[in-house]
């Protein structure tokens, strides 16, 4: 479990020195995480090894946006008279980009599906 | 012995009393989820969100104070997007596979976000810095804030914005993916992760463990390309 963790962080730092170190728009766990799928196809032993300590953080994935999430609340004043706009905006947008990317997904893998 | 006011003094400097708040706030917000067979629109962080809000309000605490607390929760942010390695390396032969599917997704979905968001504002009247802050509303914060302050909008805002993308997303996936017909798991939870990031993420794996994988690769992909394209889309709203 320790081990698990400290794994998780050297990955963490690698990506962060990385990311700093090159002037990188990806942020630095993201770039771990690439490092790590990276080891984890090198060596499938440490994949087996960590996945249980993944898949702990993972399953309470939510719990680690709330700091983030009560910090906005003091800061929803700032949508000022703009409030309803935005707040229109953002669900039309979501909506679309999801329904937009789910579709096109399905899409082109039945098109794939349908030329094999 | 100490008065009540002094041991409230005590502890609402410490990160203890914050860190505990926070972790009993999502466990409610997480009980009321199951208590209500898992629906989307009782989503969890939403819940915790609003009851410790309440309660910072309701004590007079800055948000800094509760921070001192709530920051331990806050770091592991970053150990668990590096361990979002363990499932994309599970499902790692089905990514192989839809490989274009998802760029293709990954394209649609991105510039979708970007226009649709910022032409409903621009038709409604925003413009300016808080219309600007809009453009990178669906990628991963750190990177939303950088683009944010590179396109000339504001950063603060763009963080409000994408942490309320983040929930509407996670809440409205479900019901919308199901009325659109759509029964992949690939193909819903990756175009999740495109819309809204890391919260759309995290509503992904509470549905599916594939969904979550594809929706982590879909988060990581946009967070590049918005950072690619917002800059050159947000030129035709100037």
């Amino acid at each position: 479990m320790i081990v698990h963790l400290a794994t998780l962080l050297a990955f963490q730092l690698a990506g962060e020195t990385l990311s700093r170190g090159l002037g990188l728009i990806v942020p630095g766990p993201v770039i771990g995480m690439v490092l790590l799928l990276a080891f984890f196809i090198a060596a499938p032993k440490a994949a087996v090894a960590i996945q249980p300590t993944a898949q702990g953080l993972l399953s309470h994935l939510s719990l680690l946006f709330v700091p983030a999430g009560v910090g906005i609340v003091a800061h929803l004043d700032k949508l000022g008279a703009d409030g309803v706009p935005i707040l229109v905006a953002l669900l039309v947008s979501t909506a679309l980009s999801i329904a937009v990317g789910a579709l096109v997904f399905v899409g082109l893998a039945r098109l794939l599906g349908a030329a094999e | 012995m100490n008065s009540l006011p002094e041991i409230w003094t005590y502890l609402a400097q410490e990160p203890l009393l914050w860190l505990t708040a926070t972790l009993i706030a999502y466990a409610v917000g997480d009980a009321l989820f199951r208590a209500a067979g898992r629906r989307p629109y009782v989503n969890p962080v939403l819940i915790a969100v609003v009851l410790l809000a309440s309660l910072l309000w309701i004590a007079g605490v800055q948000y800094a104070t509760y921070f001192e607390g709530a920051k331990f929760v806050h770091f592991m942010l970053g150990p668990a997007t590096v361990a979002l390695a363990a499932p994309l390396y599970a499902n790692l032969g089905k990514i192989k596979a839809s490989a274009i599917p998802m760029i293709g997704a990954l394209v649609a979905g991105s510039v979708t976000a970007i226009i649709s968001a910022l032409g409903v504002a621009y038709a409604m009247g925003v413009r300016g810095e808080v219309l600007l802050s809009l453009a990178p509303k669906s990628v991963t914060a750190p990177v939303a804030l950088g683009v944010s302050e590179a396109i000339g909008g504001s950063p603060t805002l763009t963080a409000v914005l994408v942490i309320l993308t983040g929930i509407m997303g996670a809440v409205m996936a479900t019901p919308l993916l199901n009325l659109l017909r759509v029964k992949n798991w690939q193909a819903r939870g990756f175009a999740v992760g495109v819309a809204s990031h890391g919260i759309g993420t995290a509503r992904a794996f509470q549905v599916n463990e594939t969904a979550g994988a594809f929706a982590g690769i879909g988060m990581g992909l946009n967070a590049v390309l918005t950072a690619i394209i917002a800059p050159i889309i947000v030129r035709f709203f100037l």
